[in-house]
């Protein structure tokens, strides 16, 4: 009955944790204060810029002007925004002596057509978008001319509406009628803002057609009609096309043809009085994707046309060879005489503006900077090049302070984590004695946080009238780990629990034991607090798992475990040592230690070979294996990738059952087993089929089109189904013990048995590894539904992944076997933290090798996508779909602990280090460079990792409490009420025996 | 205890550290444009062989190799060719541990393996002239009762210190400060040579201030 309090108590831990990262991220986390401010046409004019002031150019006082702005005839009465997703300004430009075009290159030729025939009727830019190149971050950045912010790249899939001042808004309010088409973003972030609107989904990156289909069919009979204003039309084929099959593909010429030609048609059909704006909110990288700051994601392009002359004269030394995106807010709403969004920080282009006339380019900075204001007036051609650089200084003004961090909740995140390591690592050192106690210790930590915590409240309400929840968990969080260390650990309830904490070792052991693995732990930590180290973190971990696993037989050999004692002739007189151990139980024991040893360091280091790149590592090559079978061209190729991952994935079914046969537990009949005998098969078969079907091009087999459409559909959900369906059968029957009746003596295999009475014996079989053999089931299921989320080649990193485990259980069991063989006091070797530390560094190393990064643009968002190819209604599911992409690892290794590891809480307190030097990281870097680039995105990706895993821990540790019970049943089941003493005696021997198969496996 | 043996193997240390030294300062008297970082694998290979000549040498005047029972000249031939196929194993042994730790496999094999053969020549070379080609021997020194004599019990440090000191220099490869130190593979080999020269200095320091604690099984 002590399952329940050292659940709790592990939740009670992790909560604490929860709250700690809370409060830092909350406080470190910058967030952009958002100006309500609108501006106003009789804003424009304002004086305030200072000196500029003047009766130049269109003269007359400011009031009588201040009317004239919003009703003075603009250039333009009509705008058509076609924005290109993805248009990358390599897409756009057009080189004629190039010979062999890429897939991508020259496919847009009207661009380059217009800008050499009619140099003052268009031009093209780059366009330089700010990081993060994300959609939403983009329409934001050009609709307010403002910069995003990072917080802001989290709402991606649920955008919520811009509340800023931006350029649509002030269309609006001057009487434009808007309309709009395609990508559903601009719905959510202006809703009710268009007269006409027609939405389309943009989630679903395999759709490449959609969108611009739906966008086409209405796009010209709306142009040609006369209830428009502003035209928006989002295309998301370029972009789609991008993440699906990379630009360096066939069908992205065909998407940029089809472009060019949309382009063509809608020229044809302008008004003289309308501006043709073309335009890609971001790049992509080489593999399709974006949200990085890398040139290649940031470079989009820009092309304007118009009908009438645009530009005074054909393009000269003035013009500016690079556009930042937030200039384009002031530009349009000059041309089309709205006044420029409040926070724009952006500056006109001046090219479009006639030397002689005169332009107002405003731009307001921050509300923490004051509002500024400057009139740009260009008279005669006297550009006032100060007040270029000014605006050029406001903008880079802005893109340096930002940020605005809360120091205090920063402090209190940090101490409240670094209490509750300090706490977690007191609990792990008397594991049994919490376990035994822990019903009355958390009582008064629990009843003390919810009282300080409802003072802190009611505090709040009566100082400042209302409530934050920060500062209602702090304090009640603080004094909870207060009283927690207050609490005393009675030696007396010191018993060893069954279950969690089994192979205790006394922690009283040799200092130089710890020495190396400490140093690595350290060393690990450490490397969390530089950039080039977190930026090459997939090796750093694999070089440090190495070392620490070539260690283990040195340091065994060092103590003389590894070798048989040598045969000494003049043999000390008996008594006063132990008899030697037999050297061919060593010799196995070593045998296998080192073989698995060559296993760890083979998996280790081909799993080198699956890493993705992050954008600041230059000469990097992606792996092969992580683009889906779906974007190779080279049909061999694809046939031999796709092989490999079939014999990768029939291995990993097939070494499963192996295993479990092994140990005699395919003998039993029950869900488990029938779990492992046909569940696992043929999620198995569904999943080599699932890659086949999502692997056939689309146009090979046009007559069964609708077969595969139904396939992708529901070979995915069927292994869903069969996954959830294989958990199930597992909880409710999880028992693998394969148990007969002997009646006599005749029949037993071994002999020696003494009871010579006729009684039935009861043989057992399986009851070794009757508590690892449901987690380990488990693991291959959870293992299988991962790899169906990641891309197909992901098959044989987790094939290395199983045996990797496997090596680390093995080489941690022979260690230990080693040493109680050699006489040694079992504890000696197996150094609590050793196997901790590898099986963290391992699981750290395949969240690399898995081909994840901690970075946002690394993100899988195609996971989202299994088995819904038509998209989600919601977003809880495909977060939950991408979440387990991205952490499957830690998932993997975070199930399987609970029954082969230590102590959970020495794990946790290992895993919550690494949280905490990623924390102290952000925090004493936080005006490093790299903050937002590197050392952020990693501590969002621990923090996640260390949510992630201990949910899993949780499921992993019921798993095992469950399996006990049905042990527990199970014995009194065999043997009835009366021999009540005998069951007890049994169920010691369980233990045992678990200590065995701990060993074992 | 063993004051004798002690001094004779702080002189034949110093001398080896001098030849290490020599062999960085006198190439680039002859050699035009040579330094550590510019030339590192002329640097390399100089060290090795000065290492290697100096340590056959040293050892084979002080003797300290194990006297052979026959001393027939097929005997010492044998034991030789046996040598060489050692030293040959070590240098691919220690190529690929280089390689698994994280040396690119197929561009710049050659520099891996020179840092083999500078690793052979610092470690496993002193283990031929101590020992003699005898690989049980070779592995029973590396324990904790394994030595059995002031040279073991030297030999354990200074590989110890060689193979730590090319472990640590690992360390900086992937930091980026752009420092000609920091190509590989420099920093492992100037590592190496420094935890060696450590070694060689901390073998009788650590021999001598232990001295009345050393105890040796007879052979």
């Amino acid at each position: 009955m002590k399952r329940l309090p050292v659940l709790c108590l592990l939740l009670w831990l992790c909560a604490l944790f929860y709250v700690g990262i809370y409060l830092f991220v909350s406080g470190f986390l910058l967030v952009r204060l958002e100006v309500n401010r609108t501006s106003a046409c009789d804003d424009v004019l304002q004086p305030g810029g200072g000196g500029v002031g003047g009766g130049d150019g269109v003269g007359g006082g400011g009031g009588s002007r201040r009317r004239d702005f919003c009703g003075a005839k603009p250039r333009f009465r009509r705008t058509l925004l076609l924005i290109i997703d993805a248009l990358k300004m390599d897409f756009a430009r057009f080189d004629p002596s190039n010979k062999t075009p890429r897939p991508y290159e020259n496919k847009l030729p009207v661009l380059e057509e217009m800008t050499s025939l009619r140099p003052a009727h268009s031009r093209l830019y780059p366009f330089r978008a700010d990081p993060p190149t994300t959609t939403m971050q983009r329409i934001k950045g050009f609709t307010t001319g403002s910069l995003p912010t990072f917080i802001d790249v989290g709402n991606n899939f649920a955008s919520s509406a811009i509340l800023e001042d931006n350029i649509i808004h002030q269309f609006g309010k001057i009487g434009k009628r808007l309309v709009f088409m395609g990508d559903d973003t601009w719905e959510n972030l202006f809703p009710k803002k268009f007269q006409r609107s027609l939405p389309f989904p943009s989630f679903n990156v395999k759709d490449l057609h959609t969108v611009d289909n739906g966008i086409l069919q209405h796009l010209y009979s709306t142009m040609v009609g006369e209830d428009w204003d502003v035209l928006v039309a989002h295309f998301l084929g370029v972009d789609h096309c991008g993440h699906r099959f990379g630009p360096d593909h066939p069908a992205m010429g065909h998407k940029l043809t089809q472009m060019d030609g949309v382009i063509r048609s809608v020229m044809e059909r302008l008004h003289n009085d309308t501006l043709l704006v073309v335009m890609g909110d971001h790049g992509m990288t080489d593999t399709g994707d974006h949200g990085g700051e890398s040139q290649k994601e940031t470079d989009a392009a820009l092309f304007l046309y118009s009908p009438t002359p645009l530009f005074p004269g054909p393009p000269s030394q003035s013009e500016p060879e690079v556009v930042p995106q937030t200039d384009l807010v002031p530009t349009l709403s000059l041309l089309l005489g709205a006044p420029i969004p409040y926070s724009n920080v952006g500056q006109v282009l001046l090219p479009l503006f006639p030397a002689d006339s005169q332009t107002e380019g405003a731009a307001a900075g921050l509300s923490q900077l004051e509002a500024l204001w400057v009139n740009v007036k260009q008279v005669d051609g006297d550009i006032p090049r100060s007040v270029q650089a000014y605006l050029s200084s406001v903008r880079e003004t802005c893109r340096a302070t930002w940020a605005r961090f809360n120091p205090l909740k920063m402090a209190a995140g940090l101490v409240i984590l670094a209490l509750a390591c300090l706490l977690c690592f007191l609990v792990s050192q008397a594991s049994g004695a919490l376990a035994a106690g822990a019903r009355g210790m958390l009582t008064v930590p629990v009843a003390t946080a919810a009282a300080v915590a409802a003072c802190a409240a009611a505090g709040q309400v009566l100082v400042r009238g209302r409530v934050e929840l920060a500062w209602c968990l702090a304090p009640a969080v603080f004094a909870s780990e207060l009283a927690m260390l207050q609490e005393p650990v009675s030696p007396s309830a010191f018993k060893i629990h069954p279950v969690l904490s089994i192979p205790q070792v006394a922690p009283r052991q040799s200092g130089s034991a710890h020495l190396v693995p400490l140093l690595v732990a350290a060393l690990r930590c450490a490397s969390l607090l530089s950039d080039s180290y977190v930026i090459a973190e997939g090796r750093v971990v694999t070089f440090l798992l190495l070392s620490l696993g070539l260690y283990v037989p040195v340091r065994l050999h060092w103590d003389g475990h590894l070798l048989p004692p040598p045969h000494e002739p003049q043999k000390p007189p008996a008594g006063l040592l132990p008899p030697p151990p037999p050297a061919a139980a060593v010799r196995r024991e070593a045998g296998v230690l080192l073989g698995c040893l060559g296993l760890l360091v083979g998996a280790a280091y081909l799993s080198l070979s699956f890493h993705a790149c992050r954008e600041e590592q230059g000469a990097c090559q992606p792996s092969p294996f992580l683009s889906p079978l779906s974007r190779m061209q080279d049909s061999r190729l694809k046939n031999v990738h796709y092989g490999l991952s079939l014999a990768a994935l029939g291995l990993w079914t097939h070494l499963l059952r192996r295993w479990l046969r092994h140990y005699g537990n395919l003998n039993a009949s029950g869900g488990a087993v029938w779990v492992a005998c046909r569940v696992l098969p043929l999620v198995a078969v569904c999943l080599g089929l699932h890659w086949a079907v999502s692997a056939t091009p689309e146009d090979s087999f046009r007559n069964l089109a609708e077969l595969i459409g139904q396939a992708q559909v529901l070979l995915p959900r069927a292994a869903f189904a069969l996954l959830g369906l294989g958990a199930a059968l597992l909880w409710a029957d999880p028992l693998t013990i394969y148990q007969r009746m002997r009646r006599s003596l005749e029949d037993s295999e071994q002999p020696g048995g003494r009871e010579v009475d006729t009684r039935p014996a009861v043989e057992a079989y399986g009851l070794g590894t009757v508590y690892s053999a449901p987690l380990l089931l488990l693991c291959g299921l959870l293992g299988l539904g991962l790899l169906l989320l990641h891309p197909e080649g992901m098959a044989v990193s987790f094939l290395l992944l199983l045996l990797e485990m496997g090596a680390l259980l093995h080489i941690h069991a022979a260690a230990t076997g080693l040493a109680g063989l050699q006489g040694a006091h079992s504890g000696d070797f197996s150094v609590p933290w050793t196997p901790v530390v590898l099986w963290s560094l391992a699981s750290s190393q395949f969240f690399h090798a898995t081909g994840h990064l901690p970075t946002f643009p690394s993100i899988q968002w195609a996971a989202a996508f299994v088995g819904f190819p038509g998209g989600h209604a919601g977003t809880l599911l495909p977060a939950a779909l991408v979440t387990l992409n991205t952490f499957s690892s830690h998932i993997l290794f975070a199930g399987i602990r609970p029954s082969v590891l230590l102590s959970t809480f020495m794990y946790n307190v290992w895993s919550l280090l690494q949280v905490l030097s990623c924390v102290c990281a952000a925090a004493v870097l936080r005006r490093h460079l790299m903050v937002w680039k590197v050392f952020t995105p990693k501590l969002m990706f621990e923090a996640s990792g260390f949510l992630v895993s201990s949910a899993f821990l949780l499921v992993g540790v019921a798993l095992v409490a469950r399996v006990d019970l049905a042990v527990g049943r199970w014995f009194r089941r065999l043997l009835p009420d009366p021999t009540r003493r005998l069951s007890r005696l049994a169920r010691s021997n369980s233990t045992r025996q678990v200590y065995s198969e701990f060993a074992a496996i | 205890m063993w004051d004798h043996e002690i001094k004779a193997m702080a002189s034949s240390h110093a001398i080896i550290a001098s030849c290490i030294f020599m062999a960085t300062v006198v190439p680039a008297v002859f050699i035009p444009g040579f330094s550590v970082y510019g030339t590192h694998l002329l640097w390399l290979y100089c060290v090795t062989a000065a290492v290697s000549v100096v340590t056959v040498s040293v050892f084979w005047l002080l003797g300290v190799s194990q006297p052979t029972k026959k001393i027939t000249l097929s005997y010492k031939l044998s034991r030789l060719v046996r040598s060489c196929l050692y030293l040959l194993l070590s240098c691919l042994f220690y190529h690929t541990v280089v390689v698994l730790y994280g040396a690119p496999l197929i561009e710049s094999a050659l520099e891996t393996f020179s840092l083999a053969v500078l690793l052979t020549s610092l470690t496993t070379l002193r283990c031929l002239c101590v020992l003699g080609p005898n690989v049980q021997a070779w592995i029973r020194v590396f324990s904790r009762h394994g030595a059995m004599s002031v040279w073991d019990t030297s030999l354990q440090i200074t590989v110890a210190c060689s193979v730590i000191g090319a472990w640590l220099g690992a360390f900086p490869i992937p930091l980026d400060w752009d420092r000609p130190w920091q190509v590989w593979p420099v920093s492992c080999s100037l590592g190496s040579v420094i935890g060696y020269l450590t070694g060689l200095v901390a073998a009788p320091a650590w021999i001598h201030f232990h001295r009345k604690q050393l105890t040796y099984k007879c052979k």
